[in-house]
């Protein structure tokens, strides 16, 4: 979370991931369901994570941000490709052989409320998982949980208080507090702060930053809300269908985006400046994301873009520098956007069947 | 005259841990073909307010009042009311899902929307009717996907719909309750884009409620923020944004990332909204406020700032700015005692 740009772009790789796959197979109420068909939710991710960095994951909902961070975390077997973590091949190891690595990767959810059972005590939840790995028990696993609520904020006198007497922030600590029990290398951040509301949302992002440098962790920080992503991140993933758009240091995708739906996400993020805000081309993107059932030909992102042609409809785009972009600056599109073009100007040259055309939308918004 | 004209509305619950007042003496008008944002964090009292003014809170102590056109929306009976609803003032919520039914097909429920207001048209032309204003709203193919039932729609198509229903009578204001926190940005976008649209075409006025300051500075002419159920500030959209008096709004401004230039760190407002039940004496601020001094310990009312009407704030600092500096650094001076409070503090 180096806010200053000081991304450690030469750490060492903690973690690589290698065109991993993760196809759902799809519950249909026919009698006898189509084997072949599958949700294509993670379709040949790679990306690699530096030690001490946090890579910042976007992209609309469905995208497979979610699913790409639980096969990370093993959580789910993962169909295609493999995940190393500190240079060790984990995508077949057993659970117990993944149990060691375990405690060395750690996740946060979104939902503060949803994540913590209710009827259990908070010094509890937070100890879990000592339990899980046998670790410390008794006074020593006390001292150790009261430690932790300590680091994240919370008073370590509220030990034996449930989950209800805290207010959705200190719900969000007591979730952090958990994910760093065992001192892991690297915490996957799922929506962490979209539930809170703004004035607490920066509390938690402070102390994510905080605890980052005290300890050296890595973060991969997932999160709708683009503003949020730019100030946690060293560098950025747009992810659109299960498959990476758009790759690199935050300040050159977010100043230089190369893929037209990074560019249309950008600007669709509401600024709370109105006269920036009004200074601002909007590009308004048609439809919603297609089914990852049937994912479209060619550039998944056809239907929608702007700036689609036939090369586009017949040829999926390597993920590779576009224009003069640095060489960890990485965007899928065949007719990058250069600096300064507005892509609000172009008009597809695709077949109307092609595209997802929405009356309404187009034209005097 | 304004549209709707809210004057000192309260409303409180009973729940088993004492009396909840949700809206604590909330003024505020709403001019014709105009927006106003509400926005304020979750709890501030936004739905409370505007379900209250449409006849929709249950089991609630409410008084003042809410003038539409001049009539007051609060006393009217439960009939009058359900005609307002619809056909004068349309509705949009943060979950589509509680406006459309899930068992029968969007268009079939515009069409009776259509006909429950207006008996004199026709099958036929209510459904012509309901097809244009899918098309209004951006549906793809409306004349086909008129039949779809409402899980047939993405998200986005579903709230768009939703405001399809809000629009069908060509209502006079429609309040709209968060009606993109659910959605992506893109889809955000679209929605608001689709409301920018209709407002034009149709001079339709809107309350926009949201606890995003991104939406209103995109959306809203007027501008109330709302805290602990009272109007910490009002003010035009500019006033709010650019020249803003009140320590909350300046505290939610500034927490945000995307505001100003990129800085090393955040600057959260401490502490966490209070108890609606057990609220502070004073100002409902004090707790979490970094200018809080003695004055504060009263309740400060909705002083005019400037020109009457134009720019109010419930605060007691002054306006000069200097002199509201030395009341911070005072404030800061004695800080070591608030924070020890803070960090304590469940
Ligand atoms: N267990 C599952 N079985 C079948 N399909 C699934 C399963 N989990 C996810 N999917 C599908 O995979 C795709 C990716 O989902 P995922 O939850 O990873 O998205 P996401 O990017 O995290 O979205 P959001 O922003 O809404 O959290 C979606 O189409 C989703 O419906
Ligand atoms: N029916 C009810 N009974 C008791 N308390 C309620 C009821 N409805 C809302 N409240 C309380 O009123 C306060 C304001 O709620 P609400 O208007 O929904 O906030 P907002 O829309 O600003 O997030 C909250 O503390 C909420 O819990
Ligand atoms: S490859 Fe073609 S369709 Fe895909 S983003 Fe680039 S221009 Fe658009
Ligand atoms: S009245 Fe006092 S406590 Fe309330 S906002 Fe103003 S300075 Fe802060
Ligand atoms: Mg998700
Ligand atoms: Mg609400």
């Amino acid at each position: 979370m180096s806010v200053d740009g000081a991304a450690q772009s030469d750490g060492e790789v903690l973690l690589r991931v290698t065109d991993v796959k993760k196809h759902f197979p799809v519950q249909s109420a026919a009698f006898f369901r189509r084997s072949h068909d599958f949700v294509h939710a993670v379709d040949g991710v790679s990306l690699e994570l530096r030690r001490g960095e946090t890579l910042g994951l976007v992209g609309e909902t469905g995208c497979g941000k979610s699913t790409l961070a639980r096969c990370i975390m093993r959580l789910y077997d993962i169909t295609d490709g493999t995940v190393e973590f500190e240079g060790r091949d984990i995508t077949k190891l057993s659970t117990r052989s993944m149990r060691p690595i375990r405690r060395d990767m750690q996740m946060i959810f979104q939902d503060p409320y949803g994540s913590l059972n209710p009827r259990r005590r908070v010094g509890s939840i937070i100890g879990d998982p000592f339990a899980i790995h046998g670790l410390a028990d008794g006074k020593s696993r006390k001292s150790k949980v009261q430690e932790v609520m300590e680091l994240v904020g919370l008073n370590p006198e509220h030990y034996n208080r449930f989950p209800a007497e805290f207010s959705g922030g200190q719900r969000q600590r007591i979730g952090v507090a958990r994910a760093l029990a065992l001192r892991p290398k690297l915490i996957v951040c799922d929506e962490p702060v979209s539930a809170l509301d703004v004035s607490i949302q920066a509390q938690i992002i402070n102390l994510l930053s905080d605890l980052q440098e005290e300890l050296d962790l890595t973060y991969i920080f997932i999160a709708h809300d683009l503003s949020v992503v730019r100030h946690v991140s060293d560098r950025v993933a747009v992810m659109y269908l299960g498959k990476v758009a758009e790759l690199g240091e935050v300040e050159s995708v977010y100043g230089h985006a190369r893929h037209p739906y990074t560019s249309a996400l950008l600007s669709a993020v509401p600024l709370p400046d109105p006269e920036r805000a009004k200074e601002r081309e909007r590009i308004i993107l048609v439809g919603d994301v297609p089914s990852p059932v049937a994912p479209p030909s060619g550039c998944r992102f056809h239907p929608r873009c702007p700036k689609a042609k036939d090369l586009c409809v017949h040829e999926d785009p390597a993920l590779v520098p576009r224009l003069d972009d640095p060489p960890g600056h990485v965007a899928a599109c065949h007719f990058p956007v250069a600096d300064g073009e507005n892509i609000a100007d172009s008009t597809p040259e695709i077949g109307i069947e092609e595209r997802i055309v929405e009356e309404g939308l187009v034209g005097n918004v | 005259m304004a549209l709707l004209e809210v004057n000192d509305l309260q409303v409180s619950f009973s729940t088993p841990d004492g009396v909840l007042k949700a809206v604590r003496g909330l003024s505020f008008s709403v001019d014709e073909g105009k927006t106003l944002g509400i926005v304020g964090e979750s709890g501030s009292g936004k739905s409370v307010a505007t379900q209250t003014i449409m006849g929709l809170t249950q089991g609630a102590r409410i008084s003042g009042e809410a003038l539409f056109e001049g009539h007051d929306l609060l006393q009217m009976s439960t009939h009058q009311l359900q005609h307002i609803r619809g056909a004068q003032v349309g509705m949009i919520f943060q979950d589509p899902l509680s406006s459309l039914h899930p068992y029968y097909r969007v268009g079939w429920q515009l069409i009776e929307m259509i006909r429950a207001h207006d008996k004199s048209v026709g099958k036929h032309k209510a459904r012509d009717r309901a097809v244009e204003l899918l098309r209004l709203v951006g549906i793809p193919q409306p004349d086909r996907r008129v039949d779809d039932f409402p899980h047939q729609f993405s998200g986005g198509m579903r709230q768009r719909a939703m405001i399809a229903m809000a629009m069908a009578l060509n209502p006079k204001l429609v309040i709209a309750d968060e009606p993109t926190t659910a959605l992506d940005v893109t889809v955000q976008a679209q929605v608001l884009a689709v409301m920018k649209r209709l407002q034009e075409e149709f001079g339709t006025a809107i309350i926009m409620i949201t606890h995003d300051l991104g939406v209103i500075a995109d959306v809203a002419d007027d501008v109330v923020v709302m805290y602990a159920g009272k109007a910490m500030e009002t003010g035009d959209r500019s006033t709010i944004f650019y020249r803003h008096h009140n320590p909350y709004t300046e505290g939610l401004l500034l927490s945000l990332p995307a505001y100003g230039d990129d800085r090393e760190r955040l600057h959260p407002i401490s502490g966490q909204p209070p108890s609606l039940i057990t609220l502070p004496a004073g100002c409902p601020f004090r707790p979490r406020c970094p200018y809080a001094f003695d004055k504060c310990v009263e309740e400060p009312p909705l002083f005019d700032i400037g020109r009457a009407g134009d720019h109010q704030s419930a605060c007691w600092l002054p306006t000069d700015m200097r002199k509201r500096e030395k009341v911070r650094r005072d404030t800061l001076g004695k800080a070591a005692e608030v924070v020890a409070v803070d960090t304590s503090e469940v």
